[in-house]
């Protein structure tokens, strides 16, 4: 087809400029020298400097649980609103779900400030506070992903079900959840990385006593940057990139398989 | 007989209607419609003496409890405050256009590209979205460092375009691919150059690619406080900003709240007037 010198070189352009920018960070993660300016000699120090730094551990250990926990309520809770919208066609619903993922993020940010503050008092800000911001933004991204892989399905399988005597409870566990798997589980990784990617909603629902990865880069970048922080950015990056690798391995096999799954029913 | 059982699948489809629409609507009510409705409420209080908000309800001793339209008073009372969502809007549009300008050529190849490699070029595009964002923005105070040009409107742009540019390669792309190459074929059949080609057929047809990614793009960047605040100087401040200080700053929250309810509407136009475009560019097409 139709494509000119001109455009390729355009962009090649293009994407040099999105990839530059994040080699520069990796490069100088292993630069034997306190500035990012200029290239002095190869080195592992900045990552025995990060892991042995306790504030960065600990914000670690924070992002995780929050992470975890925040993608498995909102796989849960994103399922249900997924199946919901697409079968009962609820009139809010679909609003509340999607209206977070449209808004700038300050705009959740500070009214989840307001609110926690407000209800649960000055000293509210915590882990959990955390894990339901995180949760309410991250229930609409499972529930477009489920929905989208129910609108493609067959809906006599499930009649069939109902007619053959199958309670919703079984129909549910037998049909549905086992057909809509692999939107689950890449609605829930998705989840995850965004959870653990997250600064904007979570610089406001923290407060000081939890900080978390993001929260951690954010202040070195202010205050003080070394070559750990790009130590650190580099050590995030391969861990979202090994775990899209494994979404996308798992996802497209659970696919297959519930193919098959599903064919076994129909006959 | 019969009837009972009917009556019992339509309790048991009503009941599973209820278990599964109910947990999600009731957290969204709670944690997203709930803290909504109360910064609603927060633009029209007044400020607590030690930050945050004044008592709600009349205090003895106290005057300045209930609702007040002094926040938005405000705002409309000071040029200054409006100066700075007009510089936002001014940085968003530039952002959004610097955008456009970008993702066309690569939108544009990747779907002119032979099917198989297509999710490849794509995922090319996605994959520096694996990094956190304050990585990304880090990268350009290190690049931008030893030319001079950090905390500037430059840097601050540049900054926007690089977190935002994938936005606009997927629904363009997206658009571009469902475009017939017949098309083109006949143009140029016809005696149509390249550039007429472009002009006449393609980029009239990509318009509702381009009016969603620029939403994509602009609505975000209106509320971005990270980067004018790591890569920008302190004349870089946008609404963002303005609101990020309003809350952790100064402690007002009644302002803050006012500044995050005329954003709010801003975003409800914007998204609005792009759903229009993008209706009415469909139909065109």
């Amino acid at each position: 087809m139709r494509r000119s010198p001109l455009l390729w070189i355009s962009s090649l352009a293009v994407y040099a400029f999105l990839y530059i920018p994040l080699l520069v960070v990796v490069i100088f993660s292993f630069n034997d020298s306190k500035l990012n300016a200029e290239w002095v000699g190869f080195t592992f120090d900045w990552y025995r400097v990060l892991v042995n730094d306790q504030m960065m551990i600990a914000a670690a250990v924070n992002s995780l649980i929050i992470a975890t926990v925040a993608a498995l309520l909102a796989t849960v809770l994103g399922t249900m609103a997924g199946i919901a919208m697409h079968r009962y066609r609820p009139r809010f619903l679909p609003f509340m779900t999607l209206t977070p993922l449209a808004m700038p993020e300050i705009l959740l940010g500070v009214s989840l400030l307001i609110f926690f503050i407000t209800v649960f008092g000055e000293e509210a800000l915590s882990l959990l506070t955390v894990i339901i911001a995180h949760t309410t933004f991250c229930i609409g991204f499972v529930a477009i992903i489920v929905r989208a892989r129910l609108t493609g399905m067959d809906e006599s399988i499930f009649e069939a079900a109902r007619d053959l005597g199958a309670t919703p409870w079984q129909s549910f566990r037998l049909i549905t959840l086992p057909l809509i798997m692999p939107a689950v589980i890449a609605g829930a990784l998705m989840s995850f990385t965004l959870s653990i990617d997250d600064f904007v909603i979570t610089f406001f629902t923290a407060g000081a006593g939890v900080p978390t990865l993001p929260l951690t880069i954010y202040t070195m970048i202010k205050i003080a940057v070394t070559p750990e922080v790009n130590a650190l950015s580099s050590l995030m990056m391969l861990l979202t990139l090994a775990l899209i690798v494994i979404a996308s391995r798992i996802a497209p096999g659970f696919i297959e398989n519930q193919r098959h799954h599903g064919e076994e029913y129909e006959t | 007989m019969a009837i009972t059982y009917i009556e019992s699948r339509i309790r048991g489809e009503r009941l599973s209607k209820t278990l599964v629409t109910t947990p999600p609507f009731l957290f969204l009510l709670l944690f997203f419609l709930i803290p909504s409705l109360i910064m609603v409420v927060a633009s029209f209080r007044y400020p607590g003496e030690f930050g945050g908000l004044a008592s709600f309800f009349p205090v003895p001793g106290e005057e300045e409890t209930g609702l007040t339209l002094e926040n938005y008073g405000y705002f409309f009372g000071d040029f200054i405050y409006a100066q700075i969502f007009l510089k936002s809007f001014g940085v968003a549009a530039l952002t959004t256009l610097i955008c456009l300008v970008m993702a066309y050529p690569v939108a544009l190849l990747i779907a002119r590209s032979p099917k198989k490699s297509r999710d490849l070029m794509v995922l090319l595009c996605v994959l520096p979205f694996a990094s956190n964002f304050l990585v990304r923005v880090y990268a350009w105070m290190i690049i931008l460092g030893p030319f001079d040009l950090l905390f500037s409107r430059f840097a601050v742009i540049i900054g926007m375009v690089y977190v935002h540019l994938p936005f606009m390669i997927l629904p363009l792309y997206t658009n571009l691919e469902k475009h017939d190459p017949v098309l083109l074929d006949a143009a140029q059949d016809l005696g149509a150059n390249a550039w007429h080609r472009f002009w006449k057929i393609t980029f009239p047809m990509s318009l509702p690619g381009i009016f969603s990614g620029a939403a994509l793009v602009f609505i975000p960047v209106l509320g971005m406080f990270a980067i004018p605040e790591i890569l920008g100087g302190k004349d870089d401040w946008l609404v963002g900003n303005m609101i990020k200080e309003s809350f952790l700053g100064t402690r007002d929250w009644p302002f803050g709240a006012m500044l995050s309810m005329i954003l709010t509407l801003c975003v409800l136009a914007i998204a609005g007037f792009m759903t229009v475009l993008t209706r009415r560019g469909t139909r065109h097409a």
